[in-house]
């Protein structure tokens, strides 16, 4: 146990250590950084401020996590986030409206992936394009305003001194985490990631797991309209998860999960989530200017990458086999 | 007819059609003028959109060129307000960072072999960040050489004209469509479509042309930049967000596959053209949303990733049985 | 035989060595001008090998190649081509996408004012198939035409950018009578011309039809040449797939062997382009080893038995009652298991460790919703590891880490956890060196004696012959004889692969 433990740690060294390094570098800067307070029965702080506005990206960055160790990408989650977002109806009637318009959008973009066999890229890109536009027809291209006190209290509300959407998406990525992890969910996405054809051999059911991976990914897009809809009190459909899909696949990719598929941790993408609102919020707090913000997030993006690119790999697995005493095999080195 | 040219066909019968309908309901549409603004409000799509079709014709893709088109703007604003650089000197300038930026990430996706969806995703951050950095608010342009380019146009029967953008974006056009058909390199592209692995065997140099593809895509997007504050004579660092995605949807509308090798640069100028019709009809009818743009591109393109999957099963079926 | 004056293209004591296997051992090859020469041998002889080295798409690590001659030493497959050197192989290597002539230009397009000059290419095109008596639309794209033309511009291509040696790495495969005789007509006359061309193939009627001489390659080691008209086809095949040992191995095993009730029966199973209709009754504690050459349609019937492609014809019956086997999950429902031949690609999944490998099966047969514990995961994982001599570090390794034959062990116990009740091998011990390759034997004859039924598909003759209690002997993608009892023999089963030759070419 005590070995799996450690596994775990092991696995999300790098996204702690980088977070430890971004948060130690903001409270240099911005002294006040670590201070917590409680007002109201809230805590108030620039962590928390962290958790509570990266919760989109969170949100998606869970959903995504499954489709991309499928080896798929969504690109939708951004498009459907915006349009999953109605108004005119009670609290519970909207969730059940939002949620089910989420879940039905991954499960056209899981049809077209694991039925009809087009890219990923190419299937979710419908959606990208069309689902802003269904979003705006919906709303009429005004910027709704909830009065529902329910709705706002989703937004803005808190519960155990943590504002609610923190709340949310720490329950629904443990809950996500959990079922994967605690059923064999996670093992059979990872096969069908690294080789669908010996997966569906040994009798996995590849269809439907890719479906209910895209279905996640909408049901998540959907929470995290609500939420983003609800904290500003007023659904935009034009703006609404405006970048959000690219944020939420950087931070997969942060997370170390390969765009390859196989191998996935949903901590590890939440990391990577909090990672990039700390550095949004970190050099908003440090006085930067905000327009090195995507600057910075770019030089990540390469770092990583390169770091996680078949060559750079190709040399660590070398030296390591190298060192266990035997060389790669042809095929390996391939 | 030779399969190929099907897509290209049902695109080019899609806009008859479509044209034929808007005339029918508004003949205005039909005017000179009503077409020379099309072209021209389209110019800066139209160009991103010529080098966007080189890189998925070699099964690539480009995020950047939004953000590749609002630094050029910014850069050539920002030049322009605070020094005394000949806009043409600046222009250069913005071509060749453009450029240069462009065969960056096409280095980086062959050598470090990366998939270029997440390579260009960080060149899109980052020429997007370096606009931001130069200048975060909307600076207008002043230079009087603007005004004489913008004073440029060919005159139409009918009282339309041509501007000097619209007049370019045509031109690209045509050396698009001439590189992509009469030139080596152009052949190399659609190889590459066809197979990396195959390509290399047969002697394609596969790194230079990776290299050039995105290196050409980023020129274009620059001289995009141009055209776009020369359009709007201003430099906005969160101006032609998502143009990618439209560049993006006009190449596959028009009839180019996707998967990369198989296409027409002279179909992404049909692509250009829907997309602005579209627009146009929405613009004249006044009571339709113009979200109905998105939904309605949205569904041709669903058609299009059908068409070109039923094309390729068909083409696949007939090899097994041959 | 010494390499002489007519001698075009002369290998000696080529030597290739791959980590744990040595793919090349000291191999001559001759090949003489305006003759062509089959070369032969079993999946894994090294045919392929061998033919890499002389193209340079592997560095030999011993051995000289003279090439008229001179002694040449080619980097890649492009200093080859210019050496004189082409190769075509079964899968096109050209563009399907770029028209016919766009592939037979690529890179050397004429031009004119610095732009391609299409209709000069198109003419030079034309003229280049002329001598191929090909009329065809050379501005098409190469993918509307036919798998023959395809193979036919890609040695246009060979021969007009080399010119001394073709190679042609199964051109047959995939074409139907006619084309093959459209294609040798085009061979002969590449002869006529002085070429000198190496013909890989697994179709012996086809060897004996075109070539002079043949090359046998047996595990890395030439077997010998021979002029094709002296060598008789049984000879031909015995020096292929060997049987020296076989009598031994056959005489090793114990006392007979006793089946029990027919468990599965197949009627008239069948899928149209894989394997014609068929019919198989397999009993408790047997195995059917199934022999032909490759491309007889072996690793189809496997694949349809399991569910991985569906059948169109026929029905299937599990202890007497009719079953669907329209899926690899229906199949495994039934307790079925199939160890594919293709490990790399429809075997590992490479990126998880052994464990998850091993457990894979049996997880996916329980459902998402019924996880195995990790301490049962483990408890599956360490007891297959110690039964099947997994070599491998810790569980926990990945499995693309561990060798060929490991690998194939750990795919094995995949489906050994599934508790299975009908086992398919296809090719089990391809690819696995000698050690590795007698245990995986001892195991499918233990596997039998508890009762299990196995199909076992194999190249290795002496191996079928150890281990199987009944051989069905495939040709044409058909199942044309059985041999039962003490017609088990190499030298029956070399003869029934042979005399289903004869009569197919006749």
């Amino acid at each position: 146990m005590t070995a799996i433990l450690r596994g775990y740690a092991l696995r999300l060294l790098p996204q702690l250590i980088a977070l430890a390094v971004i948060l130690l570098m903001v409270s240099l800067v911005f002294p006040g950084f670590f201070r917590l307070e409680i007002q109201n029965g809230r805590l108030y702080g620039s962590l928390i401020d962290i958790l509570n506005r990266g919760a989109p990206v969170v949100l998606l960055a869970i959903g995504m996590t499954v489709v991309i160790a499928t080896k798929g990408i969504d690109l939708s989650v951004g498009a459907v986030a915006a349009s999953s977002i109605t108004s005119g109806h009670s609290l519970a009637m909207t969730l059940v409206i939002t949620l089910g318009t989420g879940l039905l959008c991954g499960l056209w973009n899981g049809v077209l992936v694991a039925i009809l066999d087009i890219q990923p890229i190419i299937a979710t890109l419908v959606l990208m394009v069309a689902g802003r536009g269904i979003a705006q027809l919906v709303t009429e291209g005004a910027i709704l305003t909830f009065n529902d006190p329910g709705l706002i209290f989703l937004g803005s509300g808190s519960f155990a001194w943590l504002p609610l959407p923190v709340i949310i998406w720490l329950v629904f990525g443990i809950l996500v985490a959990l079922i994967v992890r605690k059923t064999a969910l996670g093992m059979l996405i990872e096969a069908i990631g690294v080789n669908r054809q010996a997966s569906t051999l040994s009798g996995v059911l590849t269809p439907v797991l890719l479906i209910a991976a895209y279905m996640l990914s909408g049901l998540c897009a959907a929470i995290a309209g609500i939420i983003a809809a609800a904290d500003i009190k007023g659904a935009d459909a034009n703006n609404a998860g405006l970048w959000l899909e690219l944020d939420a696949i950087l931070a997969v990719v942060i997370g170390g999960t390969s765009l390859l598929g196989g191998r996935f941790s949903i901590a590890a993408s939440v990391l990577g989530a909090i990672i990039i609102q700390s550095i949004n919020t970190g050099i908003l707090l440090s006085g930067f200017p905000p327009e090195f913000n995507l600057i910075i997030k770019a030089a990540i993006i390469v770092f990583i990458l390169v770091l996680q690119s078949p060559p750079v790999r190709n040399a660590f697995t070398f030296v390591a086999l190298l060192r266990a005493g035997r060389k790669p095999t042809e095929g390996q080195a391939r | 007819m030779k399969p190929k040219y099907l897509p290209l066909t049902a695109t080019i019968v899609i806009f008859v059609l479509s044209y034929a309908l808007c005339v029918m309901q508004y003949p205005n549409i039909l005017s000179t003028r009503v077409v020379g603004n099309l072209l021209t409000d389209n110019a800066f799509l139209g160009i991103a959109a010529v080098g966007m079709t080189f890189v998925i014709l070699s099964g690539g893709i480009d995020l950047s060129i939004g953000s590749v088109i609002a630094f050029t703007g910014v850069f050539l604003a920002v030049v322009l307000e605070n020094t005394g650089i000949h806009p043409l000197a600046a222009f250069a300038l913005a071509l060749m960072i453009a450029t240069l930026f462009g065969a960056l990430m096409g280095a980086i996706i062959h050598y470090l072999e990366m998939p270029a969806f997440i390579v260009t995703l960080a060149g899109m951050f980052l020429a997007r960040g370096m606009a931001f950095v130069l200048s975060i608010d909307s600076i207008a342009i002043k230079h009087p050489f603007y005004g004489t380019l913008k004073g440029f146009y060919y005159k139409l029967p009918g009282g339309g004209r041509i501007s000097l953008i619209g007049g370019l974006m045509l031109l690209v056009f045509a050396i698009g469509i001439l590189i992509a058909h009469r030139t080596r390199f152009g052949t190399d592209v659609y190889a590459l479509g066809g197979g990396t692995a195959t390509a290399k065997l047969m002697g394609v140099p596969v790194g230079r042309t990776t290299i050039l593809i995105y290196a050409l895509s980023g020129l274009l997007a620059g001289l995009s930049g141009i055209v776009f504050s020369l359009y709007t004579s201003a430099g906005y660092s969160l101006a032609a967000v998502g143009v990618e995605l439209d560049a993006i949807t006009a190449v596959v509308i028009g009839g180019t596959l996707l998967t990369g090798g198989s296409g027409f640069v002279a179909g992404t100028f049909i692509g250009i053209l829907i997309q602005g019709l579209i627009q146009t009809y929405i613009t004249f009818d006044g009571s339709l949303s113009s979200w109905w743009t998105k939904i309605l591109i949205g569904l041709l393109l669903f058609v299009f990733i059908l068409m070109q999957k039923g094309i390729v099963y068909a083409s696949r079926s007939k090899q097994r049985h041959a | 035989m010494q390499p002489n004056g007519e001698n075009l293209l002369s290998a000696t004591r080529i030597d290739k060595v791959f980590p744990g296997a040595r793919a090349l051992d000291k191999v001559d090859f001759h090949l003489r001008r305006g003759e062509v020469h089959a070369l032969l041998g079993e999946n894994g002889a090294g045919k392929s090998t061998l033919v890499k080295c002389l193209t340079g798409a592997y560095r030999r690590d011993g051995g000289t190649i003279l090439l008229d001659g001179v002694e040449v030493d080619p980097r890649d497959t492009f200093n080859a081509q210019k050496l004189g050197i082409g190769t075509v192989y079964q899968e096109v290597n050209l563009l399907p996408n770029l028209s016919v002539a766009e592939n037979l230009f690529l890179g050397r397009q004429p031009r004119r004012f610095g732009l391609v000059d299409v209709g000069a290419m198109n003419r030079q095109a034309r003229a280049l198939l002329d001598d191929y008596e090909l009329d065809l639309d050379v501005t098409r794209a190469l993918d509307s035409y036919s798998v023959a033309i395809q193979q036919v511009v890609a040695i246009a291509r060979a021969v007009d950018l080399s010119g001394k040696v073709l190679i042609l790495d199964e051109p047959t495969a995939s074409l139907d009578a006619h084309e093959v005789e459209m294609l040798f007509r085009i061979v002969r006359r590449l002869k006529a011309r002085g070429l000198g061309i190496v013909f890989i193939t697994h179709f012996l009627e086809q060897v004996y039809e075109i070539s002079d001489r043949i090359t046998v390659l047996r595990n890395g080691q030439l077997v010998g040449t021979r002029e094709t008209a002296t060598l008789e086809r049984r000879d031909l095949i015995s020096m292929m797939i060997g049987r020296e040992l076989a009598a031994e191995i056959r005489s090793a095993r114990e006392g007979q062997v006793v089946a029990g009730p027919v468990r599965y029966r197949f009627e008239n199973y069948g899928r149209k382009g894989h394997i014609a209709p068929f019919d198989l009754d397999i009993r408790a504690g047997e195995v059917v080893g199934i022999a032909g050459l490759l491309g007889s349609g072996r690793t189809e019937t496997a694949e349809i038995l399991f569910g991985a492609h569906r059948a169109d014809s026929g029905m299937a019956e599990v202890d007497g009652r009719a079953v669907q086997l329209s899926s690899p999950r229906r199949a495994i429902a039934h307790r079925f298991g199939f160890c594919p031949e293709d490990r790399k690609t429809a075997g590992i999944v490479g990126d998880l460790s052994v464990r998850e490998n091993i457990v894979l099966a049996l997880q996916a047969r329980r459902g998402w919703t019924r996880p195995l514990s990790r301490t049962e995961q483990n408890r599956i994982a360490d007891h297959y590891i110690r039964a099947l001599d997994i070599r491998t570090a810790d569980r926990e390794k990945p499995i693309r880490l561990l060798s060929g034959g490991n690998q194939q062990k750990a795919i094995l116990a995949r489906w050994l956890a599934t508790e299975p009740e009908f086992l398919i091998l296809d090719e089990p011990t391809r690819g696995i060196d000698v050690g590795a390759h007698a245990e995986i034997v001892r195991l499918i004859e233990g596997l039998r004696e508890k009762g299990m039924s196995l199909m076992v598909i194999s190249s290795e003759i002496e191996e079928l012959v150890a281990y199987s209690t009944r051989i069905v002997v495939l040709r044409d993608r058909q199942h044309v004889a059985a041999l039962e009892g003490n017609r088990i023999t190499a030298d029956q089963i070399i003869e029934a692969i042979a005399s289903a030759n004869e009569r197919g070419a006749a």
